[in-house]
């Protein structure tokens, strides 16, 4: 039985580091990541089931981790020796109650909703964050009765998705997946969640100017969010849905998932200017620099000192930026944002979200067409939903799975981790490890 | 000797390889056989005394209109309005025809004792001219005696303290032009007509628009109904223009128009194979072109860029006529025609072209793919009077490296418009619907059109407007030596060859099509029969 183990090692690390330099992706085979025969993870106690994976996506914080780039920050809400992989979807190996309550029988295919919160960790009573449905904002996550991490796939305790040994998962986080999914559907779940957060989170307006930074996985899987949000009733449309790609086939498929324009990231703040019928100066000639107007509302899905910048010099006075990619350590001029009193928020994970109407009746197996015009249906009175189940209808109606463009067995994670790093540059955009019994690759 | 007309070469094989210009640069390309290449005709003979000849255009003028010194009272409001930086291309050696025009009227208006005297560039939405380019069209004597004193301008289309709008003529047609112009006791229009659709009532009625009045004639309907631009009876952009004019004349505008003409003499001598047949080329020509061509290939675009950029035309004045405006542009045009006309029998199934390195709207600037498109489609392919050189669905191939460069400072709203709006249609139809207005009323373009050098924001749009009536024409348009990402963005298709265009071409009009070259520039008109 397989797993990709994670292990503190500095040496490691330090070559991961120097070998990432070289590109994303590239220091998976000199690492602290490794395949080994590994034992499942025993259940931490009631309430927990384990779970086989099926598909095991790999994600942009994977990736910062495993170059040796993420945040010193993390290192107390992360156990080691772990087992990566929070995008997760699996196949129940008991029978189990989810995270609305449901029976769900062994065998039953689940998508994890990762944070694991105070419910997990047997904290009770919970904390704040928690009892008001916000388990990604949970407060606890190094205590309880399962060692720190912020997710399965960060925790010692808990094992991970890149494993065939499975992983232990908690009932509170279990989401049954809809039918009609395929298991690349069902894998896009939690990014799409997070999408979903994001897009939630980010105040924006009926008429709005929303610029989308970046279009990986999670730039992509935001400007889907919003245009199904909108044009469902659940979050205010947007007068215009602007999003920068760095690639050809992301910029298509960022009109596919309803962007009003997909153009390359280093013309984003023209298009901004130019929808916005702003001034720019600062620069010359007619390159734009600062605009006097700017996007109501900018979602940053990079996460880097330039994209940061490149936000704050698009976004209007007291508009708002949201920083959706991971950012690290970053070195950001910040004289624009305090003068142009700029509201900078992070949109992390995932939990329960008030949306007006709540959750859409029809099952979220149901397909829909993509929305490409957001409609201006009116807001109906909010209702708290798990992020998760207004995923779903995100993944339904926009059809997400299609993101997954390579999968590769756990054996291959050198050729996987490195076709991650250079996903754009290559022609994809969501890479996952099939960890499906007997499944030819 | 005298000079020789126009000339329809039919390609045998002991044709020499054919000249293509390939934007800063230049190839030879050996044509199949049977093909058929379309020289200019060579240059008229020049004034031999433009001063004088322009002395006694003033003194006497044709159609409604007293002698200039007539109607130049002590007293009066005078305005000089001129051809701006897109005229003539290349830029001409000094001193500038509208120089010696200006030049003359202005010892005219001392004369009289008017000392209200106003100079306005024709610029309707193009850059300003720089304080070079004006001193270079109007020579230092002109400049110096009235920009310092700010009676040199140029015309602002977004100065509603400068704009007036006269009214509406009998189809709905906006007309508001420059104030100073309009308001004038006398308008003098000096002009240069490099081909048959410069001059007229288009030089009032569009040099000093705005964008409420152009936007009546620059759009896709008027464009794709005239064919050619270059044939006044035939075309809806001189049918708007004139119905414009004669509302301005009936508004009580008098114009004084002076209409100019240019022989063909394009290129200074170190370039003159330029304008030669192949055939004709000595060794002198034969070396400048290997050595030249050899040096090009080495040299970064930038570079070449300036260089070219640096030739100045030796054209020469072939006619100069001054009065009433239709009176004078009927000579006008009939010159124009005497020196660029060659008779064509019949259209072809290809159509091929070598594109320049310059158009009206790159002078001292980058040839952008929006602007090649133009060149191309826009203007060569509308160089015929009757019908097109190419037949309904026939192939379009041109020659030009059409890299994906851009001037940021000249043509900002092009950037958006190559970056923002070609990825989503190339249809002038839904382009014109969708982003035109937008465009148009961007608080930015127009802040960068009235104080930098850019062209104002709808700009681009007319470009494309202009390749209409060849976008519905043809059914094909491939470039080859293009840039593929970018020519593919303009909706084209690229070709690293000409073998292979022709190739490319054969799936449109079959295994053995007919092919004619326009052997341009310098300029011609085909009289396609």
């Amino acid at each position: 039985m397989s797993t990709l183990l994670f292990e503190r090692s500095l040496p490691r690390f330090a070559a991961a580091r120097i070998a990432s330099s070289l590109g994303s992706g590239r220091g998976a085979g000199v690492g602290p990541l490794r395949l080994v025969e590994h034992d499942p993870p025993s259940l931490p106690g009631a309430g927990w089931v384990h779970v086989d994976p099926l598909l095991a996506g790999i994600c942009g914080s994977d990736l910062s981790t495993l170059d040796g780039r993420s945040s010193r920050y993390f290192e107390d809400i992360v156990s080691f020796p772990f087992v990566p992989g929070h995008e997760v979807v699996g196949l129940l190996s008991a029978d189990a109650v989810g995270a609305d309550g449901s029976v769900l029988a062994a065998g039953t295919r689940v998508v994890l909703q990762p944070v694991l919160g105070c419910a997990a960790r047997g904290i009770d009573p919970p904390c704040a964050a928690c009892q008001s449905g916000h388990v990604g904002n949970c407060g606890f996550l190094a205590f309880g009765h399962i060692r720190p991490g912020l997710q399965t796939g960060f925790c010692a305790d808990t094992g991970g998705g890149w494993s065939t040994t499975g992983l232990v998962a908690h009932s509170s986080q279990l989401f049954a997946v809809p039918e009609g999914f395929s298991d690349a559907d069902a894998v896009t779940t939690e990014p799409v969640a997070c999408a979903v957060h994001a897009v939630l989170g980010a105040g924006i307006r009926d008429g709005d100017v929303v610029a989308v930074l970046g279009a990986g996985t999670l730039g992509l899987t935001v400007t889907a969010a919003l245009a199904h949000l909108a044009a469902s009733g659940r979050c205010p449309p947007p007068r215009a849905l602007l999003v920068g790609a760095k690639y050809t086939h992301q910029q298509r498929l960022a009109r596919e998932f309803g962007a009003t324009e997909a153009l390359p990231a280093d013309q984003l703040a023209r298009a901004v200017r130019r929808h916005t019928h702003s001034l720019s100066f600062g620069g010359t000639t007619g390159e734009t620099a600062t605009l006097s107007g700017g996007a109501d509302v900018v979602i940053d899905c990079v996460g880097s000192a330039a994209s940061i910048g490149q936000s704050l010099s698009m976004v209007r006075p007291r508009g708002t930026v949201a920083l959706v990619g991971m950012p690290g350590k970053v070195t950001i001029d910040l004289a624009p944002l305090w003068h142009r009193e700029v509201r900078l928020c992070g949109a992390y994970a995932y939990g329960t979200e008030a949306v007006p109407g709540g959750a859409a009746s029809p099952a979220p197996g149901a397909r829909k067409k993509t929305v490409t015009k957001p409609a201006a249906k009116p807001l109906a009175k909010a209702a708290k939903v798990p992020t998760f189940t207004l995923a779903f209808e995100v993944v339904a109606a926009a059809s997400t799975g299609r993101l997954v463009s390579a999968t590769y067995p756990l054996e291959r994670f050198e050729e996987a981790v490195a076709h991650a790093g250079a996903a754009g540059r290559r022609g994809a955009v969501k890479i996952a490890f099939d960890i499906r019994k007997g499944h030819t690759r | 000797m005298s000079r020789r007309p126009g000339f329809v070469l039919e390609v045998d094989s002991s044709t020499p390889p054919t000249l293509f210009w390939n934007g800063e640069g230049f190839t030879r390309e050996t044509l199949p056989e049977g093909s058929r290449v379309i020289y200019a005709p060579e240059p008229m003979k020049a004034l031999d005394d433009p001063y004088g000849a322009i002395r006694h255009a003033l003194l006497n003028p044709v159609g409604d209109r007293d002698p200039l010194p007539a109607l130049l009272v002590a007293g009066m409001k005078l305005t000089i309005c001129f051809d701006d930086i897109s005229l003539p291309l290349p830029p001409m050696e000094a001193p500038d025809i509208r120089q010696m025009v200006i030049e003359t009227v202005l010892d005219m208006a001392a004369d009289a004792g008017v000392d209200d005297v106003m100079l306005i560039a024709a610029l309707a939405l193009h850059r300003r001219m720089t304080e070079a380019e004006l001193r270079h069209a109007l020579g230092d004597r002109v400049y110096d005696a009235f920009a310092p004193h700010g009676l040199l301008t140029q015309h602002d289309a977004e100065d509603p303290d400068n704009l007036i709008h006269l009214g509406q003529t009998e189809s709905g047609e906006d007309i508001e032009i420059n104030k100073r112009a309009a308001t004038s006791d006398l308008l003098v229009y000096v002009n240069i007509n490099l081909v048959a659709m410069d001059g007229g009532h288009k030089s009032v009625a569009t040099g000093l628009a705005s964008y409420k009045s152009l936007r009546h004639h620059h759009n896709p309907q008027t464009m794709r109904h005239s064919r050619s631009f270059m044939d006044a009876p035939a075309s809806e952009l001189h049918s708007s223009n004139w119905r414009m004019g004669r509302f301005i004349a009936e508004a009580g505008v008098k114009i004084f128009q002076i209409e100019t003409t240019l022989n063909t003499d394009t290129f200074p001598s170190s370039f003159s194979f330029l304008q030669k047949r192949e055939w004709e080329w000595n060794l002198r020509d034969r070396a400048t072109y290997a050595a030249t061509s050899r040096s090009l290939k080495g040299v970064p675009p930038r570079l070449a860029r300036q260089i070219f950029h640096s030739i100045e035309s030796p054209h020469a004045m072939t006619s100069v006529q001054a009065g009433e405006v239709e009176a004078v542009h009927a000579i006008t045009t009939e010159n124009v025609w005497k020196q660029q006309g060659v008779d064509v029998q019949g259209q072809s199934d290809i159509l091929t072209m070598g594109l320049p390195y310059i158009c009206p709207y790159n002078v001292n600037s980058i040839m952008n793919p929006i602007l090649v498109a133009c060149l191309g489609l826009g203007y060569f392919f509308n160089l015929y009077r009757g019908k097109p050189l190419v037949r309904e669905g026939g192939v379009l191939i041109l020659r030009h490296p059409t890299r994906p460069e851009f001037h940021p400072g000249h043509h900002p709203s092009y950037i958006d418009f190559y970056e923002q709006v070609l990825t989503q249609t190339v249809d002038p139809i839904a382009i014109h619907k969708q982003f035109e207005e937008s465009f148009a009323t961007d608080p930015w373009y127009i802040h960068l059109y009235r104080t930098g050098h850019a062209y104002h924001g709808v700009h681009p749009f007319y470009m494309w407007y202009w390749c209409a009536h060849a976008l519905e024409h043809l059914g094909r348009v491939i470039i080859i030596g293009g840039d593929a990402k970018a020519v593919r963005r303009l909706g084209f298709s690229p070709a690293s060859s000409l073998n292979d265009a022709l190739e490319m071409a054969s799936d449109v009009v079959g295994p053995s099509p007919t092919l004619t070259h326009l052997h341009a520039p310098p300029l011609m008109m085909a009289d396609v029969h």
